[in-house]
């Protein structure tokens, strides 16, 4: 069953303008069918106007477990993040 | 018969088709093959229960003898449906359930266009202005379905085959009128079922071609159930159907 139906992951837009944004995966034949299912499984309550699917083979993911070498170096880089400059009144919000 | 007989009975026809294949088709539900398509049939069903209530409802008013959309669906005696005998044959396995809802919706479809269109009942455009959309995803959903089975493995080929040949001859009732019908068909406020065949010939062939799969030629078309003659499955469904409202008359929650 699971070789005849592929596993896809699903992208929804919620309205013109966003982007499209991960809701979750299901099995399908091929990517026709995985859009309906998409639509049946992930828009019943008016979440989007547009759908992506993806199969998930084709997703290279990072390897959790080498999480520590690729993501810890970042958390002690505050200065990285833009919160030391002054901004202008003027500006408002940003 | 006066104009609003003909316009109620035309109407309960209408809406005891959606009311028995949504029944139906909700028998699926936590059944289905798969995870998607349970929620993919569950919706397909609740479609059809929308279209029913909104014409229960219209039926009821028409008539002008104070009976609900509930009172209609539920408080009916077997003879007093008026939906034809495919939506109420059973389910099958998954190969009938979605050809069957192809059958009906590749003739809904075109149906609901018309209203929508030409109707000169402004209630009857706007509940096809809903129902032509929800009938438009009906024939894309199972047509994309009866393609990838009748196209598909050995075993899914044999089922849609044997689907097609305990289904076809059931499909004829559907373009078969009525004085109800016909009546309004003069008011210019439903269409002609017969008008509509070439249009559901033409979508069911371009299916089957997709899906290596013949159309029979049918010798003895089963009809009867647009008179209330029913195959022995109708009663058991309504037994299912109308139970809390016969064992608790008048209940709501």
């Amino acid at each position: 069953m699971t070789s005849l139906t592929p596993l896809w992951e699903v992208f929804i837009r919620p309205r013109n303008g966003l982007h499209h944004k991960h809701v979750g995966s299901l099995h399908a034949a091929d990517a026709q069918l995985a859009i309906q299912s998409a639509r049946d499984v992930y828009t019943r309550r008016g979440e989007g106007n547009s759908i992506w699917v993806v199969p998930s083979a084709q997703i290279t993911a990072s390897d959790p477990s080498s999480g520590k070498e690729m993501f810890d170096p970042a958390d002690d880089k505050v200065y990285r993040h833009p919160t030391f400059y002054d901004i202008p009144d003027e500006v408002g919000h940003m | 018969m006066t104009a609003s007989d003909d316009l109620f009975n035309a109407l309960l026809q209408i809406a005891d088709d959606q009311l028995i294949l949504s029944h139906r088709v909700s028998e699926w539900t936590g059944h289905a093959p798969m995870l998607e398509e349970d929620l993919g049939l569950s919706n397909l069903a609740l479609d059809l229960l929308g279209q029913a209530r909104a014409l229960y409802a219209y039926a009821g008013e028409v008539e002008g003898k104070g009976r609900t959309e509930d009172d209609l669906a539920f408080l009916r005696l077997e003879g007093e449906y008026l939906n034809c005998l495919l939506v109420e044959r059973p389910n099958g396995d998954f190969a009938h359930t979605i050809l069957r809802q192809l059958y009906f919706a590749a003739f809904m479809h075109p149906f609901w266009q018309w209203v929508a269109a030409n109707s000169s009942d402004e209630i009857l455009r706007g509940i096809a202005g809903k129902a032509e959309k929800e009938m438009a995803y009906h024939v894309r959903h199972c047509g994309e379905w009866v393609v990838r089975l009748g196209d598909g493995t050995d075993e899914s080929a044999a089922r849609m085959k044997a689907a097609v040949n305990g289904l076809h001859h059931y499909t004829d009732e559907l373009f078969q009128g009525s004085p109800a019908i016909t009546a309004c068909a003069a008011q210019n406020t439903l269409p002609e079922p017969e008008s509509l065949r070439a249009g559901w010939t033409a979508t069911i062939g371009n299916i089957f071609a997709q899906a290596l799969l013949e159309v029979p030629e049918v010798a003895y078309p089963q009809t009867g159930g647009r008179i209330g003659e029913h195959g022995e499955d109708m009663g058991h469904l309504l037994a299912e159907l109308q139970y809390m409202q016969r064992a608790y008359p008048d209940m709501s929650w």
